[in-house]
């Protein structure tokens, strides 16, 4: 089946139309200023990298988010035009990343949940109908029975539920159906189907948003790819005048290269022997600092956690710790938020200033002013409490906890997620610092700027190394032809 | 575990504790037996199922016990006096349920703590309306608790009637679907464009009905209350609801199972007495039958997890 021609259909018609959205978080611009719009019978493939705005732009379509400037339009099924929350009556469906499903619910009583339409006597039956005919026809041959508990099925089961879910038939028949990273945990086969399916479901005047990091899979089944960067659309065109590399030359941009040489100049005299190594291929050398990269949530969190949780336990660590942790998602791993700023400070080095069980106070203070100094904690009195203080001075804290520390190797997490110019400047100068007295970082990041800093990357993908980069090669070209998935996707 | 092998350890415990009742005491295999064995049974159901409504929107309730004995305060005295007034306040009390469980999604507050709170706030009314023991149960609820039907005693058919009546009410309607989706993922809920505050104030709701219940049919056994009547079945309550095969989060649940659970634990306190242990063990005794149950669902459950995997 070929994919039809996006002129085919009415397009002065779209069913979504974005006129200059606007998303701002704080000072965060997520989206800055896009239009795009999406006709009956087009595939549109939505690719971008990490924080290039994909999600947002998502949300927006499909009502979750209201754009802080801009304006969406809907075309609803009677031809008439709506804003606001009308995504729903207008037939725009999503199939989220991360699974949208109940564990503890059947098959047939998930499609409840989106399904408003469904009660009463009955109910149970034509949900039933419903989500079966649109398994059978999604993927043909598929083994699942609507009465089975999702918590019971695999990853790539629930995943071709969801689907499913959002194909199927309802009140408000499907018309756009936007699929973030559908086929991430399907094999090659399985996928196929559902690529089989999106370009009949678009010949027969529906449309589809395919956001995915196969290029593969988006060549194979879009009629148009927009890229993304920076919270805006950069580049709109057919498919067809499109090539893998000019996709990955269109999602990056040049690097400011100064500050990156300035750091590995050093290089070989701060490096020395090699500290550690896991299983799955990730090592360092004493001095180094080692990036994780890739999209987000590809396992890079995951690689540090088991790493350090792998070498932190035991009853000789809170006292001499081999490894400490910078978090990033301050609020979740990081902050106590109704301690002081000294009192975070000090946590993990408690240890070495305690005297007979007692925490020596005096000593804590000397550690906590010299640190402020040291790193520049903006504040008159670090008896404040943390939440006094901004983002980034937080960060700057939870940085000096670690690095108070006697630990040799320290991990990050993402550590400057939401943290100013100016304090990701200082950190990078820090970092530095401290790799040059000997110790070793392992570094997170979804930021390439932060990931060209590094002395050696690791690129992860579905959870795998799929790439290691040195020296000259780290730059953003390589990381995204490592992070995206180029060959085709043929079973 | 899927749903019908969840279901099969509820059963098998409550099975051997009735095989090792009617060993000791054959004479307990009789309609007055059984009649006796099960009769505080029926207000311990309802009670349990109150329970299961807040776990199943992952929320726990620590005034049950104290609420139950609440509505036995105000069933005993003002619906037994003044029934339309009694009525009104009992409506009134789900109704706080129901805004208890709005408030708690609204501003996001645990609810072990705003239940444990309120805990206080019932035992207070209690106290307030009924400070010495005592009151009447209205004739009404006095005969039906106390209504013999052929061949079955009350107790049994009671039981069956709550099971039946919540598993449809749960399990198999699409709003009690709707309510178990809470519990299993509420972004997934709200992100379908449902409010999870209605939601979540409906099954605070349906805990304060079922509360409510709970003390009428107590009244009803009992004949009178006291504003400390109830005060154990907190943890019966929430005892019940895993002894049936529910779980603390996740929204799995079972209406069955629960009932039996509180059959199990009601019995439990008859084989102690039968086996002549002292009431002062016997409380601990009924801890380590809880311990022992959930430890047999723990290999179960490992070992399909396993198989799973």
């Amino acid at each position: 089946m070929q994919p039809p021609a996006p002129g085919g259909h009415a397009p002065e018609n779209p069913l979504v139309s974005l006129v200059d959205a606007h998303m701002h978080f704080g000072a965060v611009r997520a989206l800055d200023g896009v239009s795009l719009t999406i006709s009956p019978g087009e595939c549109l493939g939505l690719i971008g990298h990490n924080g290039a705005g994909k999600s947002t732009a998502v949300n927006v379509i499909n009502g979750g988010l209201t754009p802080t400037g801009g304006a969406v339009e809907y075309t609803l099924p009677d031809g008439s035009r709506a804003t606001g929350a009308a995504a729903r009556a207008a037939g725009i469906r999503s199939v989220f990343q991360e699974l949208s499903l109940c564990p503890n619910l059947t098959v047939e009583e998930n499609l409840r949940i989106p399904q408003h339409d469904l009660w009463g006597p009955g109910w149970r039956r034509i949900a039933r109908k419903r989500i079966a005919k649109a398994l059978d026809e999604v993927f043909p041959g598929h083994r699942i029975k609507p009465g089975m508990t999702v918590g019971g099925l695999t990853l790539a089961e629930r995943q071709m539920v969801e689907i499913a879910t959002g194909f199927a038939e309802a009140t408000e028949p499907a018309r756009l159906v936007i699929l973030d990273e559908p086929t991430s945990s399907l094999d090659a086969s399985i996928a196929h189907q559902l690529l089989d399916y999106v370009r009949g479901f678009c010949a027969r005047g529906g449309a589809v948003i395919f956001i995915s990091h196969m290029l593969g899979e988006v060549f194979e089944v879009a009629t148009r790819i927009d890229v993304m960067k920076d919270g805006r659309i950069t580049q709109s065109r057919p498919v067809a005048e499109f090539t893998q590399q000019g996709l990955i030359d269109a999602m990056g941009h040049v690097a400011s290269v100064e500050a990156t040489t300035a750091i590995r100049e050093d290089a070989a005299t701060r490096i020395g022997e090699e500290v550690l190594r896991t299983d799955e291929g990730l090592s360092a050398r004493r001095g180094e600092i080692v990036g994780l990269a890739g999209l987000a949530g590809h396992g890079q969190a995951e690689a540090l956690a088991r790493f350090f949780m792998g070498r932190s336990s035991g009853p000789r660590h809170s006292s001499h710790p081999d490894v400490v942790f910078v978090a990033g998602d301050r609020a979740r791993d990081g902050v106590m938020p109704l301690w002081s700023i000294l009192r975070n400070l000090t946590l993990t080095h408690l240890p070495a200033l305690t005297r007979r069980s007692i925490v020596d106070r005096a000593a804590e203070k000397v550690l906590g002013a010299d640190w402020k100094r040291r790193i520049g904690i903006r504040t008159d009195d670090i008896l404040n409490p943390i939440l006094s203080l901004s983002g980034g001075n937080q960060q700057k804290v939870l940085f000096a906890r670690s690095l108070a520390s006697s630990a040799p190797i320290v991990v990050m997490d993402d550590p400057m997620r939401g943290v100013d110019v100016g304090t990701k400047r200082e950190a990078y100068d820090m970092i530095r610092f401290e790799a040059s007295a000997g110790r070793t970082f392992l570094w997170y990041s979804t930021e390439t700027e932060e990931i060209c800093q590094c002395d050696r990357v690791f690129v992860f993908r579905n959870g795998r190394i799929s790439a290691e980069l040195t020296g000259d090669q780290i730059n953003e070209e390589n990381i995204l032809a490592a992070s995206f998935e180029m060959q085709e996707s043929t079973a | 575990m899927n749903g019908n092998y969840r279901i099969l350890l509820p059963v098998l415990s409550l099975a051997v504790l009735m095989a090792a009742v009617f060993y000791l005491q054959p004479r307990a295999m009789s309609y007055f037996g059984l009649n006796l064995l099960f009769n505080l049974a029926v207000p311990i159901a309802l009670a349990t199922i109150a329970q299961m409504m807040i776990i199943m929107v992952n929320d726990i309730d620590l005034s049950v016990g104290t609420f139950v004995s609440f509505v036995a305060c105000v069933t005993a005295t003002f619906l037994n006096d003044a029934p339309l007034i009694g009525a009104a306040i009992l409506a009134a009390s789900i109704l706080a349920y129901a805004g208890l469980g709005a408030l708690i999604h609204m501003r996001q507050l645990p609810a072990i703590v705003v239940t444990l709170g309120m805990s206080f706030v019932w035992a207070g009314l209690a106290v307030l309306i009924l400070p010495s023991p005592g009151g009447a149960a209205p004739a009404w609820i006095r005969t039906l608790m106390t209504v013999k039907p052929p061949l079955v005693p009350m107790a049994i058919v009671a039981s069956v009637g709550i099971a039946a009546l919540t598993h449809l009410l749960i399990m198999r309607s699409s709003t009690g679907t709707l309510l178990r989706g809470v519990g299993g993922n509420t972004r997934a809920v709200l992100r379908a464009g449902w409010s999870v505050t209605r939601l979540k104030a409906g099954a605070y709701a349906l805990a304060g009905f079922f509360g409510v219940l709970s003390g009428m049919s107590l009244v009803g056994l009992t004949t009178s209350a006291d504003a400390n009547i109830a005060l154990r079945y907190t943890l019966l309550s929430i005892a019940g609801v895993i002894l049936g095969g529910g779980e603390f989060t996740g929204g799995r649940i079972s209406p069955v199972g629960a009932v039996i659970g509180a059959l199990t634990l009601a019995l439990a306190g008859s084989f102690l007495s039968f086996m002549r242990l002292s009431p002062d063990w016997q409380i601990g005794a009924q801890g380590a039958i809880l311990i022992l149950v959930l430890a047999v669902r723990l290999v179960f459950s490992r070992r399909s997890a396993r198989v799973e995997g």
